[in-house]
């Protein structure tokens, strides 16, 4: 039996070479391809931009670099999560069929969803030369922030898919409360347009937010709080524990679910 | 060495989402003769393996036979590690291949040499060795130029063959089959029959879960007998065909 969780690296290529298949696939008859996902992004960002910058009456130098980088990056959060933990089910006759680690399955839509990321990411550099903002030396800092959001990723693709693997409602649950977690996370709107004591309260509370400020900050010039990394490097170092023992507890009984 | 070793194996699988319980059960109970059990909360689990002892080593010819839903492919996926017992032990030692399912995998949008890459790499092989052999693949397949061709625009005999070409990688110590492969036309048919006839020579442990007489007392030296899940005999290749089959 391999299907362990430390099995990884016997089967990342595997991962890599099915994630890769899943984006030829759904774009192999169009003429460019994947650029349609950075096209309707693009498109949506446009109008969004459009639409709440004058709601707020925030200049577009500030917001749409905000808004753009925000939603390109809650997009990767959300579709890793909710294609994360329909994996199983969805995997299900690989699973029966092939002594494959269960991790495999999560990792190859991390990796289909960083491809997609990869295609979204091209209207950042558009934004910014449309803007008139320029690019700082702490965008390094977003390699580290993607490694850490990823490893986030990871681990709570494999707890959700174990739970919706067995309770087949959860993913609906999972689904809405990702809506409104959209609307509760500073995305659309400016956190600095909020007072400071509401501020505190909520934003602080909300994972998502930090995770998002690892990378949305680093791109926007700015330098992520030492309160961002501590939080995120202590949700994961606890997530991670908290899946490791559920997974080795379920791991022989997930396929019987399916 | 190649061994697999099965200690007092249950396979229980729960059953979620059954509402008329009692009248169900009582038809299941009825037509195919398992133990269904009540689980706590209003859910039930199958039975499908019960009490499973068995060893098998090198030099091992295994025939599985059974009427449907005995518990043979039940029994193979366990042998294949995809399935872990739900109750007793479990060790195999050794690399094990399984011919069952050869589609498993394949995106049929995706090119003939595309899904090479695809299956091989389920079968456990890296993007090197494919190359290596990829041009034996596609001589094996005889499918030429149709090769770069999507996989969905195949004719089934040409997508048979070709999922079968990939498996001439395989090298394993053991190896399972759900039924013979019916493969493509009669000159196809002979050229894959004549090597996996070898191939099966050379691996230390063979597993065929089989409805042929003809198949099972070809290539078996052993034959287990399933049936409600339990191992009712487990013999010689005559001795239980001449049980089953009569």
């Amino acid at each position: 039996m391999t299907k362990n969780f430390l099995d990884i690296f016997k089967n990342i290529y595997i991962a890599y070479i099915l994630g890769c298949q899943d984006i030829q696939s759904r774009y192999r008859r169009s003429t460019i391809g994947p650029f349609w996902l950075t096209i309707s992004m693009g498109v949506t960002v446009s109008i969004i931009a459009f639409v709440f910058g004058h709601l707020f009456n925030t200049p577009l130098e500030e917001y749409l670099p905000f808004l753009a980088s925000g939603l390109i990056l809650w997009i990767f959060f959300t579709s890793s999560i909710l294609e994360g933990s329909l994996c199983f089910i969805e995997s299900e006759s690989m699973i029966k069929e092939l002594d494959i680690s269960f991790i495999t399955y999560v990792l190859r839509v991390l990796w289909r969803n960083l491809l997609i990321l990869a295609h979204n990411i091209v209207i950042i550099p558009f934004v910014f030369l449309f803007t008139g903002k320029d690019f700082t030396l702490f965008i390094l800092l977003v390699v580290p922030g993607l490694f850490f959001v990823t490893f986030f990723l990871g681990w709570v693709s494999i707890l959700l898919a174990i739970i919706c693997s067995r309770y087949r409602d959860v993913h609906q649950i999972i689904s809405s409360l990702l809506n409104v977690i959209f609307y509760l996370t500073p995305i659309l709107w400016i956190p600095s347009q909020l007072s400071i004591h509401a501020e505190l309260t909520f934003i602080n509370l909300n994972p998502f937010y930090h995770m998002l400020e690892l990378i949305r900050s680093p791109l926007l010039g700015k330098l992520p709080t030492a309160a961002n990394y501590i939080i995120v490097f202590f949700i994961n170092i606890l997530g991670f524990l908290l899946t490791y023992k559920i997974f080795i507890r379920f791991r022989n009984k997930i396929i019987y679910w399916l | 060495m190649a061994k697999i070793s099965i200690v007092k194996a249950n396979v229980e699988i729960p059953i979620f989402n059954i509402k008329n319980r009692s009248l169900k059960s009582n038809f299941m109970n009825y037509t195919l003769g398992k133990k269904i059990k009540d689980f706590k909360g209003g859910n039930f689990s199958v039975m499908v393996l019960n009490n499973i002892n068995l060893v098998l080593s090198d030099g091992d010819r295994v025939g599985i036979v059974g009427d449907n839903g005995a518990g043979k492919s039940t029994l193979l996926r366990l042998i294949s590690g995809a399935y872990y017992p739900t109750s007793g032990l479990l060790d195999i030692k050794g690399s094990i291949t399984s011919l069952i399912n050869l589609s498993c995998g394949v995106d049929y949008e995706a090119t003939g040499r595309e899904n090479i890459f695809i299956r091989s790499a389920l079968l456990g092989f890296k993007k090197k060795e494919v190359e290596f052999y990829l041009d034996k693949i596609i001589e094996f397949s005889e499918l030429g130029k149709f090769i770069d061709m999507p996989f969905r625009t195949y004719s089934s005999g040409m997508q048979l063959r070709l999922l079968f070409s990939i498996c001439i990688m395989v090298q394993p110590e053991i190896l399972l089959m759900d039924e013979w492969l019916a493969i493509g036309d009669e000159s196809f048919k002979i050229k894959a029959e004549s090597y996996l006839r070898n191939l099966i020579n050379e691996t230390k442990i063979f597993v065929i879960a089989s409805h042929s007489q003809e198949i099972i007392k070809n290539l078996c030296n052993r034959v287990i007998w399933i049936e409600n899940g339990q191992i009712i005999m487990d013999e010689s290749s005559e001795k239980v065909c001449d049980a089953y089959f009569k």
